[in-house]
């Protein structure tokens, strides 16, 4: 079987997989019990400034029958005593010595207050702290959270309290909440941070019962922005995720990244271990369906794995990173054309009416004469010297393998945009560019 | 037949003999393994669980399909279960896991066991090897019978490092798994291949060897530090009916046999076949007369439908089949010469209740009638192997209505050294695959246990309390 221990920044975990800081890492009861059933690691929920909460507390989005495909929350940080969560704290890493405890923590914004915070945690022998700079509601309306992490220098500011006076590694949680997650990501560089987490939450309301006007969830008849998580947001963190581990600066620094946002099965973390993550946390997958989930991932993972001769985790993370370009580099020689397999078709002809109604056009509904039977009804057919290749009809259609996007030569140039512009910079005018696409053989119907 | 299943449509002059004895149920899709996979709601202490005699982690297996883990779903089946390929197949779902679905109230429940078929399926053709023999602690055990109850008891025996031998009377081991189950819902090959994995755990499998005849029981207790027994039942008993004896007169689990065994063309059937009782073997005989070709069918059973003890989804099965049912009618006379002719019974009514619980048939005076018929299968039960009791009372092992006693915690015989299993102990309840491994297993926990102390069990995933 595959190892899946990982070392981040120094802080040894059996594997990658940690509960994220939310309600399922509240207290000692619920992270030994998560240990106990295969958890590498937990972020604890985020322990501090002292704060009362709201019911109801929970809203999610169902899709088609699905439950749960996102979840957005009211809920603070940590509501039991300061003093409780040290002391479970402590116990929970002298219990389970060998997984990853991580204390995530946020004060109010004064050197002291972080200072202070910082040496209580080391005293609970504690791996680590993860500083919260990301809590969309509620916090950040008292000038932590999100308030911290949408300001880099505040970032830059807090970080460097911090690491003046801890002595384990410090993970900086950056918030999805802003225009540019690279910016506080560097910010928590120049803070000399040892680590970065992302993603938290993202800003929400998850809907409005059409019956009473009211906003879900709903607290006493109001309602308001609440953090939103769960599968549905799992793309949103891949690319913040991507973004920070491309960026060159973090790359120099050499930091690793825990990555969060939508993680439910081994398939999900180990995209995220791709992207550049060392270690992935979990939180509304678990709220979902409890702890045990993680003997899948873990299953799964190793599985996955051996088959493909990986022997550990290092072998993987952020080996997708380096595909990671923009648009300016991309080919504009590669053409593919989509084919319909008529042997699966089960002629829904889901991928005609996309094509014709929101695309180019470019599938015909033939009679194929495929099954030679009277009243045979027409099969659609892509008229591969219109079709774009913009991949629209394979993905509505519902057989798998049916509709395949298949690679041409056209013998067009490959050439990126920014190559383009650089060697023709009259393409940006459409007479040339029209030239341009002459010379090219490149067609728009 | 819950109305998720999607059998084939049976046009059997549309289909070749071959086709007609394909598996009934297709294998699933992945997308309709993924759908179905996804359906369920990874309850939390869930009934399947329980409802399940080997207690396979149903939740969890089926969580695995769904997230892409159909390696970890198989092991996790098999970890339970050697031989999940077949009870994937052949398991009354409606009755166990499935019936006990909680989606069954409001909605349809989900179907375990073809995804329990997916997953198995998805590791046998892979060649998957889940399970090591165990480091040998020296300890030797003897199984009679390498039926399921046998192999699940050598399986894990084998696993926990025991030196395990295996004796069987027929050509090819698997018991009622190989030779009992008709080919359209088990092929042969499912069952040999799990006896192959048996054997990979180390076990030696001994065929062709009967127990009494070729050695003698007391030698194996001398020789072992352990013996199971799962011996089965044996052929389907006399009905002590005139012409009984008559060429056409067919015993039902024989009959089974020869589909798994012979070319189909080469199997006789009659014209018009009256199968005798409405258990599910005599089911099976009229399923696969009408699959091979025969006109018309009659099971001819004494008491009524609501006595049948055939599982509902084999009668309607049947009714789907062409099988016709002719209820409280009792078998008197086989009719005919060299040949059977016809079936003379007579119209029963229901009185009180008898022993079994069940209103007892009575006769109707002067009602008999003949069916024409040029085949009669009897299938109204196996008899026990009353010289193999009579050798085991004499080790002083006791035995309840003919079966063999048994405590239930340890399927240990009133012998320390012997224990037993499977069909030869069902006194009570249905038998039925699963229980049969199940006996297995437990067997195999009480024989470490004894011999070389308590072995760690497994806690299921989705249901480990704290």
């Amino acid at each position: 079987m595959a190892n899946l221990e990982i070392d981040f920044c120094g802080i040894k975990s059996p594997n990658p997989f940690w509960l994220a800081s939310a309600p399922p890492s509240n207290s000692a009861y619920q992270v030994q019990k998560a240990f106990e059933q295969g958890w590498g690691g937990a972020v604890w929920k985020t322990i501090g400034a002292p704060v009362l909460n709201v019911c109801n507390r929970y809203g999610t989005i169902d899709y088609k029958g699905s439950k749960i495909i996102g979840l957005n929350n009211v809920e603070l940080i940590s509501d039991r005593p300061l003093e409780v969560n040290l002391k479970e704290i402590a116990e929970t890493k002298r219990n389970f010595p060998n997984h990853a405890v991580i204390a995530s923590v946020m004060v109010e914004s004064t050197k002291q207050a972080w200072q202070d915070i910082v040496k209580r945690v080391e005293e609970t022998g504690a791996d680590g702290f993860e500083l919260n700079f990301g809590c969309p509601h509620g916090m950040s309306e008292r000038g932590m959270g999100a308030a911290m992490g949408q300001v880099p220098e505040y970032t830059c500011m807090v970080t460097e309290w911090v690491m003046d006076v801890a002595t384990k590694p410090v993970i900086v949680k950056l918030t999805p909440n802003v225009t540019d997650i690279v910016q506080p990501a560097r910010a928590a560089v120049k803070g000399r941070a040892s680590a970065v987490s992302l993603i938290n939450t993202i800003n929400s309301i998850i809907g409005v019962d059409l019956d009473t006007f009211e906003i879900r969830p709903n607290v006493g008849g109001k309602g308001g922005h609440g953090g939103y998580a769960g599968p549905a947001v799992k793309p949103i963190a891949l690319h913040l995720l991507s973004a920070v581990a491309s960026d060159p600066e973090i790359q120099k620094a050499k930091m690793p990244i825990s990555g969060m946002g939508g993680v439910e099965t081994w398939r999900d973390a180990l995209e995220f271990i791709l992207l550049g993550a060392t270690s992935v946390q979990v939180c509304t997958a678990v709220m979902h369906y409890g702890f045990r989930i993680v003997e899948d991932m873990i299953d799964g993972l190793s599985n996955w794995m051996d088959e493909r001769g990986y022997t550990s985790i290092d072998q993987l993370i952020g080996k997708s990173v380096h595909r990671i370009s923009s648009f300016g580099d991309f080919d504009l020689g590669f053409q593919t054309v989509a084919r319909v397999d008529p042997a699966k078709c089960i002629q829904c002809n889901l991928c005609f009416i996309a094509c014709n109604d929101a695309a180019h056009q470019c599938i015909d509904m033939k009679d194929l004469k495929f099954k030679g039977e009277p009243n045979e009804r027409p099969y659609p057919v892509v008229r591969e010297e219109d079709c774009v290749g913009c991949d629209l009809c394979s993905t509505v259609c519902p057989v798998d393998d049916c509709i395949s996007m298949v690679e041409i030569n056209t013998g067009r140039p490959h050439i990126t945009w920014n190559e383009l512009v650089k060697t023709k910079p009259e393409v940006l005018e459409w007479d040339s560019m029209e030239e341009y696409r002459k010379h090219a053989k490149i067609h728009i119907h | 037949m819950a109305e998720h299943y999607k059998p084939v449509k049976y046009k059997a002059w549309e289909m070749t003999l071959k086709e007609r004895f394909q598996e009934f149920y297709p294998p699933l899709s992945e997308r309709e393994a993924i759908t179905e996979a996804n359906r369920c709601l990874y309850c939390y202490d869930a009934p399947c669980l329980t409802a399940c005699p080997t207690h396979i982690d149903i939740p969890t297996f089926i969580k695995k399909i769904a997230t892409g883990n159909v390696k970890g779903s198989a092991k996790t089946i098999l970890e339970s279960n050697l031989m999940g390929a077949t009870c994937a197949r052949v398991c009354p779902v409606q009755e166990l896991c499935e019936g006990a679905c909680v989606l069954n109230d409001e909605h349809k429940p989900i179907a375990i066991g073809r995804l329990q078929r997916y997953a198995t399926d998805y590791a046998i053709q892979r060649d998957f090897k889940f399970f090591k023999k165990g480091k040998p602690n020296g300890k030797k055990v003897a199984v009679i019978g390498a039926g399921p109850a046998g192999l699940s008891c050598a399986g894990e025996l084998a696993k926990q490092g025991f030196d395990v031998t295996c004796y069987e009377k027929k050509p090819l081991a698997g018991g009622l798994d190989t030779y009992g189950i008709v080919v359209f819902r088990e092929p042969i090959e499912v069952s040999l291949r799990e006896v192959k994995m048996i054997e990979d755990l180390g076990v030696n499998i001994k065929t062709n060897v009967e127990i009494g005849k070729d050695i003698k029981l007391e030698e194996l207790v001398d020789q072992y530090d352990a013996v199971f027994i799962s011996i089965g039942l044996g052929a389907v008993p006399q009905m002590e009916i005139p012409g009984e004896n008559i060429p056409g007169v067919l015993d039902g689990l024989e009959f089974i046999e020869e589909t798994k065994t012979m070319p189909l063309d080469q199997i006789k059937f009659g014209k018009r076949v009256a199968v005798i009782g409405a258990g599910n073997t005599a089911i099976d005989a009229a399923t696969i007369s009408r699959r091979l070709g025969a006109e018309r069918v009659m099971m001819v059973y004494r008491r009524s439908e609501a006595e049948m003890p055939a599982y509902h989804f084999e009668y309607e099965f049947a009714l789907g089949e062409g099988v016709s049912f002719m209820f409280l009618t009792q078998p008197i006379a086989v009719i005919g010469d060299k040949q059977v002719e016809g079936l003379k019974c007579v119209r029963m009514d229901l009185g009180e209740p008898d022993a079994s619980g069940r209103r007892a048939p009575v006769p109707i005076p002067n009602s008999e009638f003949v069916i024409d018929c040029d085949m009669v299968i009897k299938a109204i039960g196996q008899k026990k192997y009353t010289g193999f009791m009579d050798a085991l009372a004499k080790l002083g092992i006791g035995s309840v209505k003919g079966y063999i006693k048994i405590d239930l915690k340890t399927n240990r015989t009133d012998h320390p050294k012997i224990f037993a299993g499977g069909d030869c102990v069902r006194s009570q309840g249905e038998a039925s695959t699963v229980m049969a491994v199940q006996d297995g297993k437990i067997a195999a926990q009480a024989i470490t246990a004894q011999l070389v102390g308590e072995a760690a069990k497994k806690q299921p995933v989705s249901a480990s309390v704290r």
